[in-house]
């Protein structure tokens, strides 16, 4: 085989090895760098075997993690499947890390190496990279530190405390893991900055300030002195930081018989939940941004003779089954592949852009047509996530070629009825339906302690806004309510109400094991 | 960039993961050990075992919105002929697989099946058991010293010489040395012999001919065909090695009055020996004799599925047993144990041929007589039963012989260890 680029093809069989990787990556990077103006972490490509890469799969995705049951309980069920051969294994697992950290399998050829590396080691990495979210929430530097820590830490306390004290700790913050994250980034306003603030506002005050507002009488309600059962209340909800939505913030802060060493874990948990919490919420942004770059780099490399046909066959194969998208009736249905919806919009952002029809100039005016297909994309990639970018960019084109349609469920009726589909009337409809089913907001409950009784009975309140009726699973609810006592050591009651009336719907409550 | 080979990272990674998974799912692996035990022959039970584990237990739950409540709307890929207004009844519920409703994770994990190691099921098996260290205490006990074969060495008697390995060395070395062949000798003495006998020998062609056969010959005298660096002998260790065979005679009375249930209690009984036994020896053949007024040798299937009707002789299937023993099981060679269950009955008249049987012939061939009385409960066990109380007197004068009476399969194992911590100190005495 010769090296000299742009006169053959770079590798001619399956087989792979370490300098033929890297002769592939420096192609890929030149590719991905130069032409498509990508911007990524380093990258640290590891080569791991089928068995690790299950253990990687059944640890979350990290590497490191520190050990619990349920991670043994993936393990042998991902273990289990695939002896059977119903599920492949993933060719790749990525971690947003600084550097990049990609693992590929031993077991793959080498063209699926380079899809790998074109769909990992660019795709995810640059999303990871651009994308707010991920820069708002995690930082890419820390988290493998902070993971070898969390592990040390929770090996520590096995030894201490025993492993059995530890595992239920964290059996009950991984129920919690999903209510363990705050939604809205905190002010990080330095204090200097504050006092300033409350300066400006007080010379506002004084400035506007008007003798005749006096005269004004003020309403009875802001009159009558408060309650003092009330006015304990309210002093506590303030001292208490309430309500709040971060359950596993509010009881490592403030339950009152946990030890140290378990708010540490309550609080290990709560950084994972919220390192996370990006990913779940780009999906099909994070997997459509990589398998488009994957898509296009392995085309132009095809096209510059680097690829041979073969190689070309095999990638197009396996390219078609990540993107295949069963229809809703389908035994293998379950629910929208985020590869399929990704790549089709962003294959299609590429269409408008270089070659838009008339429909897409009237639904797109600010881009359509641009010419420049990557800096629109890039710029999706970086400002939006799931909701967002199917709101702004999903065309009518994507809802007729997936033939979308929307379903209107309630539950006190025998049939489900057809509200909207792939026409001309039903475009945005869908659109909107579609976004708001990936909005987290809208898509996990909303949860929230309202009181915690410390003065009296220490009975811990949550409750939970019912948007549309719909109520929490009862028996999932009983247990993970259970875990909330566990870890709050008093009576725990959750109330759910209606998001808009305010009714009070059903309640549940659970006691502390003794 | 940079390239990390993690293949060669220490394996099982995960096993810290595992072990805290199989301690969490104790309970219902050990369920599921449990009915494989009713499941398995005699002879498999020690294999792996596939669990099947209803994840129950262990699911992790968290808050996530219920399926049947409430209003919700979602959106579906790969309409075909509906249009807007369409009504569509829902699916039955559990038919279809839940249909196309948003969940989000997908909960809802069925059963899954996972493999345990043999060790793991083991384990479990003797956890569920509370075996005690017996087994390791007897192995030592059952031990005899044995010449085995460990890789070679340079010296030794000349009865063990090696002449494969001594060749392969003499050859290797003849080869890197440059010894000349007999032939290439050979063939330049006729070289010469041509030469001289030609008309006219060349001189200068001659002489070189002749030294480089002088230095052949020289080189063939130094360089040796066999040297004692060659030499390679086989070596061996002497190693302490279990007696290896062991021969497990099940007796059983099948006659009418043994119903399914109490067979079942026998089968455990036989299952637990043949699992104590086969952690013992490297090989242990199963025996099956059944009997009613006449005993036979029987496979395993038949020996616990088929009912016989009759009367019950149990001397039969003592004679059987002695004369299987002396057909195909030299007593120098093979540790015999038997385990009896019956219920009890017995022919009167043949309880002295029987108990002078057992004292005369059998007892002294066996390692150790275990007999078990199943009794379908409680209220049969207060009173004596024609076999126990002959066999009490054996018990007395036997170390080796034991008895138990078992009513319930939770029974079986307390009875087991006893039966077999009493077996300790005889077995000591015997080896």
């Amino acid at each position: 085989m010769t090296a000299a680029s742009g006169s053959g093809p770079l590798f001619d069989g399956a087989e792979w090895d370490f300098e033929l990787i890297k002769k592939c990556y420096d192609a890929i990077e030149k590719i991905g760098v130069e032409e498509m103006g990508l911007d990524i972490y380093p990258n640290q490509i590891e080569v791991i075997t089928a068995e690790q890469m299950l253990d990687a799969y059944a640890s979350i995705g990290m590497p490191n993690m520190y050990r619990h049951w349920s991670f043994g309980k993936h393990f042998a069920r991902e273990e289990a499947l695939y002896r059977k051969g119903h599920r492949a294994l993933a060719y790749e697992l990525v971690i947003n890390s600084d550097p990049c950290i990609v693992y590929i399998m031993e077991e793959n050829t080498m063209t699926m190496q380079v899809l790998v590396l074109a769909h990992a080691a660019m795709g995810h990495n640059h999303f990871f990279k651009n994308n707010y979210m991920f820069r708002q929430w995690t930082d890419a530097t820390s988290i493998l530190d902070y993971l070898s820590f969390a592990k040390e830490y929770i090996a520590e306390c096995e030894q201490k405390y025993g492993a059995e004290t530890v595992e239920a700790v964290l059996d009950s913050a991984h129920a919690l893991m999903g209510q363990g994250v705050s939604r809205h980034p905190v002010l990080r306003r330095s204090r200097a900055a504050r006092e300033e603030r409350e300066i400006k506002r007080r010379e506002y005050e004084e400035a506007t300030y008007n003798e005749l507002w006096r005269t004004v009488p003020r309403s009875a309600l802001a009159k009558a002195p408060m309650d003092p059962s009330q006015k304990e209340a309210a002093k506590e909800s303030e001292t208490l930081g309430l309500p709040q939505e971060n359950l596993l913030y509010f009881l490592e802060k403030h339950a009152p018989k946990l030890e140290d060493w378990q708010r540490e874990i309550l609080r290990i948990v709560r950084m994972l939940a919220q390192y996370f919490y990006p990913q779940r919420q780009t999906k099909v942004m994070n997997e459509g941004c990589a398998t488009f770059v994957h898509y296009e780099i392995i085309n132009r490399l095809y096209d510059r003779g680097l690829l041979t046909e073969g190689s070309m066959l095999e990638f197009m194969h396996s390219h078609s089954s990540v993107i295949y998208q069963p229809r809703f009736e389908d035994r293998h249905f379950a629910g929208l592949n985020p590869y399929a919806l990704g790549f089709a919009m962003m294959q299609d952002i590429k269409r408008i852009c270089e070659n838009p029809s008339a429909e897409d100039r009237e639904w797109f005016p600010e881009f359509a047509g641009n010419g420049d297909p990557l800096g629109t994309l890039r710029e999706a990639w970086a400002n939006f996530r799931d909701d967002s970018f199917i709101m702004q960019y999903l065309s009518p084109k994507v809802i007729r070629d997936f033939r979308l349609f929307q379903i209107h469920d309630s539950s006190d009726s025998p049939f489900v009825e057809v509200k909207a589909i792939h026409d001309e009337a039903g475009y945005k409809r869908v659109r909107k339906v579609l976004a708001n089913q990936y909005d987290s907001a809208a898509r996990d409950p909303d949860i929230q302690v309202v009181s915690a009784d410390l003065s009296g009975g220490r009975r811990l309140t949550l409750s939970h806004r019912a948007r549309n009726g719909v109520l929490l699973e009862k028996d999932m609810c009983d247990r993970t309510l259970q875990h909330v006592a566990h870890l709050w050591g008093y009576r725990v009651k959750l109330v759910e109400q209606d998001a808009e009336t305010g009714k009070t719907l059903k309640e549940h409550e659970a006691l502390p094991l003794p | 960039m940079h390239i990390i080979d993690r293949r060669l990272n220490p394996k099982a990674k995960s096993l810290g993961n595992r072990q805290r998974f199989l301690r969490r799912a104790r309970a219902e692996i050990r369920e599921s050990v449990r009915d494989a035990l009713k499941k398995r022959k005699v002879s498999e039970v020690d294999g792996g075992e596939k669990v099947r584990i209803r994840s129950k237990g262990l699911r992790e739950p968290s808050f996530g919105l219920g399926h049947g409540t409430g209003k919700r709307d979602y959106v579906l890929p790969g309409n075909k002929d509906f249009s807007v207004g369409d009504v569509i009844r829902k699916p039955e519920s559990g038919a279809g697989g839940g249909g196309p409703k948003g969940s989000p994770d997908g909960e809802g994990e069925d059963d899954f099946i996972f493999s345990l190691t043999r060790e793991e099921f083991l384990d479990v098996f003797f956890e569920d058991l509370k075996l005690p260290n017996l087994v390791k205490a007897k192995l030592k006990s059952l031990s005899a010293p044995e010449r085995m074969r460990a890789g070679f060495t340079s010296d030794g008697p000349p009865s063990r010489l090696n002449r494969l390995r001594t060749m392969r060395n003499s050859l290797a070395r003849r080869i890197a040395l440059r010894r000349p062949r007999l032939s290439e000798i050979e063939a330049l003495e006729a070289e010469i012999a041509e030469e001289e006998a030609s008309g006219r020998p060349s001189e200068e062609r001659l002489k070189a001919l002749r030294a480089r056969l002088a230095r052949l010959s020289r080189l063939r005298k130094a360089v040796s065909y066999l040297d004692p660096l060659d030499l390679k002998y086989n070596r061996y260790e002497r190693k302490p090695k279990p007696k290896t065979q062991a021969v497990m005679f099940c007796l059983m009375d099948v006659s009418a009055s043994m119903t399914e249930q109490l067979k079942d209690l026998a089968k455990r009984f036989f299952m637990l020996l043949h699992l104590f036994l086969s952690r013992h020896y490297s090989e242990v053949d199963v025996v099956f004799i059944r009997h009613t007024t006449e005993a036979q040798e029987v496979d395993e299937e038949t020996f616990f599925r088929d009912t016989e009707t009759g009367g019950t002789v149990i001397s039969t299937a003592l004679e059987e047993m002695l004369r299987i023993v002396g057909e195909r099981y030299p007593i120098d060679d093979w540790n015999i144990y038997a385990a009896q269950a019956s219920d009890g009955h017995n022919f009167d008249d043949d309880m002295d041929d029987c108990l002078s049987l057992l004292n005369g012939e059998v007892l002294p061939l066996c390692q150790y007589f275990a007999y078990i009385e199943v009794a379908p409960d409680d209220s049969s066990a207060s009173m004596t039963s024609v076999v126990w109380s002959g066999y009490q007197e054996v018990a007395r004068q036997h170390a080796h012989f034991a008895m138990k009476r078992v009513t319930s399969p939770g029974e079986i194992y307390p009875v087991f260890r006893e039966l077999f911590a009493s077996a300790e100190g005889s077995a000591r005495e015997a080896g």
